[in-house]
């Protein structure tokens, strides 16, 4: 842990819905070019967590803040939103491609971010699907809706989409829940393939595919106000063998969540 | 036992009773166009379908009976409360859709509502103290106001709360996970809007301008009120192709209602022909909307 390199971090940071805590002090540390699983029951406030890291909750107007969230040391609240949210890609819970063809699907973000000629485009578009390991099952249809695609396949569209941007870190909010095993195996082993490029921070359900796919865990559980808590942060080995906290051990156990 | 037997004779007689209702409609549309037709077949027969379609002059006195003149009046004054009206209500749409506080949605939305339930009269003597007023200051010869220009304005505002109602609701319809993707990948709000929720709203918004363009069609009056009325083919009153707006017309609808009071004979026929003319615009209209509705599905 103390020889990862710091991509993103978060320093006593806390949220509230109106006057409701869903997130207390929160400290961590996610390193560069690695997979880090947030995991918890539900309601623990893991997604919440992670959509601070790219100011997704400034969508919802209730939303306060206290603490600070670092990308790369600099306070993510006094980026230009747009800026950060180029340098933190998202990937969401369920697959939601653009009611565009492939091609304007991906090439979407770098059309907003300023490449418009069509050739640098093709190049662009071809490289994100590559990357997103979806590119062999679409190339003859570019041209046809991203829609028309199968849930997984729309998934790694989706992925290619926020890797088109070039982000430094990519954010995915329970990325399989919504497909079926074999697609869910494909996006795991995407996920290895991309942490060589990309820092990577999932939030997922699926203790077994935290245990698969990540090389830190985070353990997030609510306390008696049913804020959200940092239990528990260290290597996915130590936290699935040899768990600190008793609660941690509780919840990888199965006995409750 | 008896019970089952009942139960099935009231699922039987249910769906009778819901396919008759289904079709009263049906019934109901094809019954008034083949009763207009009816009366309008001598007026056809005599005058004939072409003639009564091309003709510029409409003296019934003279026995002329030509539709072209309300026809373009119809049309272009749809297509001014097309201009007018549809970039408003779509702006007002997207407002209320995405951008207005809750609190200022409670504000506008009944007042647009409201909008709505105004009888048409009203809109006509509005039209008639402010409208066409304002449109007289416009300096150029002849222009007294009331024309196609005043009578787009005041269509304008009728269809605006059917338009930005349909339009409102087809973009709040759009799943919240294309605007937040959109936002993700660091689009702004505005570039989400024009580039993710609109055109993923499309069909809902091409039907919202297809039942404001047949609202717009069938308008009586409110347009005799501040159109003019005169059975002039409409033309540009200055050397401004635009100034044709300012020139006096009168619409198919105003057309038929003026004049069906004293009307016998061949003139009454022509009248009805003229309803089966604005029958079957209306008809046109609402098809290739359906057209374009499916192609933007694919």
């Amino acid at each position: 842990m103390e020889t990862e390199v710091t991509r993103m971090q978060a320093e006593d940071y806390s949220l509230f819905y109106g006057k409701f805590k869903a997130l207390n002090k929160i400290n961590i540390k996610i390193p560069s070019n690695r997979i880090t699983a947030f995991i918890g029951p539900s309601g623990c406030g893991k997604s919440t967590f992670l959509r601070s890291f790219n100011r997704m909750n400034d969508l919802i107007p209730s939303v306060t803040t206290s603490g600070t969230v670092f990308l790369d040391n600099r306070d993510v609240a006094k980026e230009d939103v747009v800026e950060l949210r180029k340098k933190v890609g998202m990937v969401f819970q369920r697959p939601n491609p653009f009611p565009k063809s492939i091609f304007d699907n991906v090439a979407y973000g770098p059309r907003l971010h300023g490449t418009k000629n069509r050739s640098d485009l093709a190049v662009l578009v071809e490289r994100s699907l590559r990357q997103a390991a979806v590119w062999d099952e679409v190339k003859d249809d570019l041209h046809k809706s991203g829609m028309s695609l199968s849930g997984g396949q729309q998934q790694r569209l989706c992925i290619a989409r926020a890797i088109a941007v070039e982000p430094e870190v990519i954010l995915m909010d329970e990325p399989a829940s919504a497909l079926d095993p074999v697609a869910t195996l494909k996006i795991e082993e995407l996920m290895n393939e991309l942490k060589k490029n990309y820092t990577i921070a999932i939030v997922t359900h699926n203790m077994q595919q935290a245990g698969r796919v990540s090389d830190y865990t985070a353990f997030l559980l609510t306390d008696e106000n049913r804020a959200g808590n940092l239990i528990e942060f260290g290597s996915t080995k130590q936290i699935f063998t040899t768990p600190s906290d008793s609660r941690t051990e509780d919840y990888i156990s199965g006995r409750f969540g | 036992m008896t019970s089952g037997i009942r139960r099935t004779g009231i699922e039987k007689t249910m769906k009778v009773v819901l396919l008759i209702s289904a079709l009263a409609s049906v019934l109901i549309v094809v019954l008034i166009f083949l009763f207009t037709m009816k009366e309008a077949m001598p007026a056809f027969r005599e005058i004939g379908v072409w003639k009564l379609l091309s003709g510029t002059t409409w003296r019934p006195g003279n026995g002329e009976f030509g539709i072209l003149a309300m026809i373009a009046g119809s049309g272009l004054v749809t297509l001014g409360a097309v201009v007018i009206g549809v970039p408003l209500a779509l702006c007002t749409a997207v407002f209320l859709s995405e951008i207005a506080p809750e609190w200022i949605v409670r504000i506008v939305r009944p007042s647009i509502e409201l909008l709505a339930g105004i009888p048409s009269v009203v809109y006509g003597l509005f039209g008639m103290v402010v409208i066409v007023p304002l449109i007289r200051t416009i300096p150029a010869p002849g222009n007294a106001g009331y024309g196609l220009l005043s009578a787009s304005i005041v269509l304008a505002v009728m269809v605006l709360p059917t338009i930005a109602n349909i339009s409102e609701f087809a973009i709040r319809s759009v799943p919240r996970g294309y605007r937040e993707g959109s936002l993700a990948l660091g689009a702004t709000k505005w570039e989400t809007i024009s580039r993710v929720m609109i055109p993923a709203a499309r069909p809902g918004i091409i039907s919202a301008v297809v039942l404001g363009l047949g609202r717009a069609l069938g308008e009586t009056i409110a347009m005799i009120m501040v159109i003019g009325n005169s059975v002039v083919l409409p033309t540009a009153i200055t050397g401004n192709p635009l100034s044709i707006f300012l020139s006096r017309a009168r619409t198919l609808t105003g057309n038929i209602a003026v004049e069906i009071s004293y009307a016998t004979g061949v003139h009454e026929s022509a009248l009805f022909a003229t309803g089966v003319v604005l029958f079957v615009l209306i008809m046109l209209v609402n098809s290739s909307a359906r057209f374009l509705l499916n192609k933007g599905a694919h």
